[in-house]
């Protein structure tokens, strides 16, 4: 007979296993940076010693996968990785001087994304594919480790410089010279920087997405859109616009995502009205149509995913550059919670800001006089660049790549509320399949408990879903299914299931949310 | 009313909601392998680093207090039946009206030398996990005995792990009990696609063990050796009975119950893995021993605890798995190889199958096995219970495929 054994320990999961030279490396690093930050210059080099810090920064977050993984993939896709941000990093720190910059930068990044895409094809392009989050929990990178931290400060950090020390970046602006001057005849600023390495990440992760996902013909069409979407019409097309001197203007964003569009004035549609380019008042219109009638015809056919897993520039690098991140979201009640209370929050505030900049400016600035520019600026700041990029891409390896997206987008507020009451969008829950294994619930980038739904056969309507599908990749049984269909039925349990197959038990539900 | 439940698995938490949800009652769960209700049918992707244990939690911790449900931790190892008390491994004495027992199952064994050698065992409890992680840090070569559902499992999470698994199935080919030759081929491909060595029609004799008294290689009945430092013995499960059987409860191969899941005892019920029908449900086995059969049978016995026991009908038998990459669904009776008076029709793309058995005689289809394409369960369901002729099902096949969108459909026609 089994002797059960009381005295062995609770599993929480396997040991997190950062490997021992990993941990020796990035706590160097940090030893390093400290000394560098309070001033003791030991080699008298600060150059140097960036370069230290980021080398060995960069050689803990390489070195750091658990023995024995057969996903740890090819060494010649990590050495490239590993010396592609090693030749970036001693050409930041100037060892190279003779050596234009832009050489220098196109070799190392070049390196990296090479090295990226060896990686993903040798750990995700043999056999006939499948889904592969084996070590996803065990790997400190992607687990919460010391080394996730440190690389959430990095990225953190570059977003700090970017909107409040640009001029610190100068280096790396300028080596974007020889592309901004094809693109658009004008020099790099911080944005056109940021833009680049924006789409270029997409781009790179999104064809490691599509190694990853290659079994699955959604996950296909999606990444294939998102690399588009954010590579023609977040980033060639503005650009291109403005070479041609028409406003620089972003087909796939919109009131409220992008306020300044509908708001008055100089601080978004009255210069794009007035702008001597001809496609201006075409462009105000086009965001207004696309804000009161595309959003809400789209959404009722298709739910919200149709923007924001295959259009949205955020949502892009989410479901690429995110990608290895997307088991990180709080799926609790409580955060449930918190996300209506923000994110509706965040479209009151918008929306009363937008009506009010307009009584504003049909009084002539007599309601807020010179306030009004403040507002315009204040929320920019707030929410278009703290939220946003600091916490909203910072945070990623913390806390997933969709914070923004489920706590402060406002455009997500408004295709949610649609999508929620009024869409023939769902998530179909096959019968009574479901083994409640919790990989849905996991893998959910929005922190939908979508086992919840599925053990007991209901259907998932959520106002966050924004439709990537993982759920259904992941779900080892086939119980899940996105699906655009009648609005009958949709909130129920299908209807010629009998309670043989499923279960379905009311109260307890009822009890745990107190908000319907 | 004191209501107890002896096990936390899905058959046991499953009655205990169903209590809740007719009657305020009080009720204890007890169970001697976890704190909370965990899905077992993912222990696999714990292993894997794919989840951690909290994640297999279907129900979040405050659920159970704020439902009322009291549960304790304990292993229980007699059942006072005349002082209607469960007695637990610490002295500690739960006492009931009506009980439950709910108590799984145990891996089997067959007497084989050294299968309790350490690097021996099978998977079934978390503790078994834990032990398996504590066994194969060091491994570099391992052995699978047994083709069956966690065999396959088993097989697969080694091999994540970059061990060489050698996979040792006794039949032919695989799962031939159940499939027909095209579906094992297909199954057996998935399987060798992954590295693993798949050694069919090849039986285990013996584990040898070294000095430590650690597993290092297994014998077949053939004659061959192979090396490996893990054995894992995944040759089914039995229900587990020895509560039952410390108690004078009458057991068989299971705890012996009626069709409204009374035990020989007053007051005394069991359901889920652990139950042995008396009289076997038309074309059932009288052990069924399945996360969905537990689920249904939990919610059944519900009615019993609550006082007014209602004669079991077992559902439409499905089930589903998946062999590596390979998904499999399977809905109604689809026997390995048609009997006389039926008939099948196979569809195969090279990587996906669909088999659908029917009665020669009125066409009426009587279950599909499907391996790589996802079925809508109610739709097949409908069919089966409807008596939907072959014509019927293949002119609506569309309807009930649940495969994800854009995915290219594979040709089934008459
Ligand atoms: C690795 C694995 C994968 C599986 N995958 C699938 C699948 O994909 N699909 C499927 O349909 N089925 C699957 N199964 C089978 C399925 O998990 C079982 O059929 C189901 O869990 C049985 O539920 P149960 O509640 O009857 O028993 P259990 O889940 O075994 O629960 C019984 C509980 O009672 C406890 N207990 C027993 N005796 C005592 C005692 N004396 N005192 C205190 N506590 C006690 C046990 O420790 C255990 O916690 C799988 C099983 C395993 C092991
Ligand atoms: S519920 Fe599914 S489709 Fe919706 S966001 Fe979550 S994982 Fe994506
Ligand atoms: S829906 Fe699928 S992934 Fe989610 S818990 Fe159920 S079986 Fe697991």
């Amino acid at each position: 007979m089994e002797r059960l054994d009381p005295t062995l320990a609770l599993a929480s999961g396997p040991s997190k296993s950062t490997s021992r030279s990993a941990q020796v490396m990035a706590g160097l690093a940090l030893l390093l940076g400290v000394v560098y930050l309070f001033g003791l210059h030991p080699f008298n080099q600060p150059p140097v010693l960036v370069a230290a810090v980021g080398l060995l920064l960069s050689a803990a977050v390489i070195a750091d996968r658990p023995s024995g993984d057969p996903l740890s993939g090819s060494r010649l896709g990590k050495s490239l990785i590993f010396g592609g941000l090693a030749f970036g990093v001693l050409a930041l720190a100037g060892l190279w001087r003779v050596i234009p910059d832009w050489i220098l930068l196109t070799v190392s990044t070049g390196a990296v994304c090479a090295g990226t895409v060896v990686l993903a094809r040798a750990r995700y392009g043999h056999g006939s594919g499948g889904i592969r989050n084996h070590g996803v929990f065990t790997t400190p990178m992607l687990s919460r480790g010391g080394v996730a931290w440190i690389a959430a400060i990095v990225l953190t950090g570059f977003y700090v410089l970017l909107y409040w020390f640009p001029q610190s970046l100068e280096g790396i602006i300028r080596t974007i010279d020889p592309i901004s001057y094809t693109l658009r005849g004008v020099p790099s600023d911080q944005w056109f920087m940021y833009g680049t390495f924006y789409s270029l990440a997409v781009l790179v992760m999104g064809v490691r997405a599509l190694y990853r996902y290659r079994h699955d013909r959604y996950q296909r069409w999606r990444t294939v859109s998102v690399i588009l979407a954010q590579g023609f019409l977040a980033y060639l097309l503005p650009h291109i616009l403005a070479a041609f001197n028409e406003p620089e203007f972003y087909f796939s964003y919109f009131w409220p995502l992008k306020p300044e569009y509908l708001w008055p004035g100089d601080f978004g549609s009255g210069w794009i009205w007035n702008h001597p380019g001809r496609l201006g008042r075409f462009m105000v219109i086009w965001g207004a149509v696309i804000s009161f009638v595309g959003v809400p015809v789209l959404t009722y056919y298709f739910g919200k995913r149709w923007y924001c897993s295959w259009v949205c520039g955020c949502g892009c690098l989410a479901e690429t550059a995110g990608d290895p991140y997307r088991h990180l979201a709080d799926s609790s009640v409580r955060s449930w919670q918190i996300e209506r209370w923000m994110i509706h929050g965040v479209l009151v505030l918008v929306t009363f800001g937008t009506a009010i900049l307009w009584i504003n400016s049909a009084m002539e600035g007599g309601l807020l006089g010179s306030f009004s520019g403040g507002f315009a600026r204040v929320y920019g700041f707030v929410f278009g660049s703290v939220f946003a990029g600091v916490i909203g891409v910072g945070f990623y390896p913390l806390m997933g790549a969709r914070v923004w997206c489920r706590f402060g987008c406002p455009q997500a507020a408004i295709l949610g509320l649609i999508q929620r009451f009024y869409s023939r969008f769902r998530i179909t829950t096959n019968g009574g399949q479901c083994i409640s294994c919790g990989n849905c619930t996991t893998y959910c980038e929005m922190g939908i408990d979508v086992r919840w739904y599925a053990q007991r056969g209901q259907n998932i309507v959520r106002a966050s879903c924004v439709g990537c599908g993982m759920c259904a990749s992941v779900c080892p049984r086939g119980v899940l299914k996105l699906e655009n269909s009648s609005l009958e039925g949709r909130l129920n349990g299908p209807v010629l299931i009998t309670s043989d197959e499923v279960d379905v038990l009311e109260e307890d539900w009822a009890a745990s949310v107190s908000w319907k | 009313m004191r209501i107890v439940i002896v096990g936390n698995g899905i058959t046991g938490v499953t009655a205990a909601r169903h209590v809740r949800k007719a009657a305020d009652h009080s009720i204890t769960i007890i169970s001697g392998e976890t704190d909370f209700h965990f899905a077992r049918t993912a222990l696999m992707y714990i292993y894997m680093g794919d989840l951690r244990y909290e994640d297999t939690k279907p129900y979040a911790d405050e659920f159970w207090a704020r439902n009322g449900l009291e549960l304790v931790l304990g292993h229980a190892v007699r059942v006072d039946t005349a002082a209607r008390c469960v007695v637990l491994a610490s002295g500690e004495r739960v006492s009931y009206d009506r009980l439950l027992l709910a108590t799984g199952s145990v891996p089997n064994r067959f007497g084989w030398e050294g299968e309790y050698a350490e690097g021996v065992q099978g998977l079934y409890s978390l503790q078994d996990l834990e032990r398996m992680e504590a066994s194969t840090t060091d491994v570099t070569s391992a052995v699978v005995v047994g083709g069956g559902l966690i065999g396959v499992e088993m097989a697969e999470m080694l091999a994540t792990r970059g061990i060489d698994v050698t996979f040792v199935v006794r039949e032919q080919r695989y799962m031939e009990y159940l499939l027909a030759p095209d579906e094992s081929s297909l199954v057996e491909s998935a399987i060798r696609a992954h590295g693993v060595t798949l050694e069919l029609g090849a039986e285990l004799k013996r584990i040898e063990v070294d000095e430590a008294g650690r597993a290092c290689a297994t014998h077949l009945t053939d004659g061959r050796r192979i090396e490996g430092s893990f054995v894992g013995l995944a040759v089914g499960v039995r229900p587990r009975i020895d509560l039952a059987k410390a108690s004078g409860i009458e057991s068989g191969l299971g705890i012996l119950v009626d069709d409204h899941f009374r035990t020989s005892t007053e007051n005394v019920f069991a359901a889920g893995d652990c139950a042995e029908f008396r009289k076997p449900f038309p074309g059932r086995k009288p052990v069924e021993q399945l996360w969905y059969t537990g689920r249904s049978q939990g919610r059944q016995v519900a009615a019993g605890l609550l006082g007014s026991p209602q004669a079991y009908e077992p559902p439409l038998f499905f089930n589903s798995a998946k062999f590596f990459d390979l998904e499999y669904q399977t809905y109604g009776i689809v026997p390995a190889a048609v009997s006389e008076g039926q008939q099948e029709q196979f569809w195969t793309d090279g990587e996906r199958s669909i088999r659908i058995v029917y009665r020669s005689a009125d066409q009426v289809v009587l279950g599909v096995n499907a391996f790589g394409i996802r079925l809508r369960q109610n739709v097949w369901s409908h069919w089966l219970r409807n008596g939907a002729t072959l014509d019927r099902v293949l002119a609506g096949f569309d309807q009930c495929l649940f495969d994800p969108e854009f995915t290219l459909r594979m040709e089934v026609a008459a």
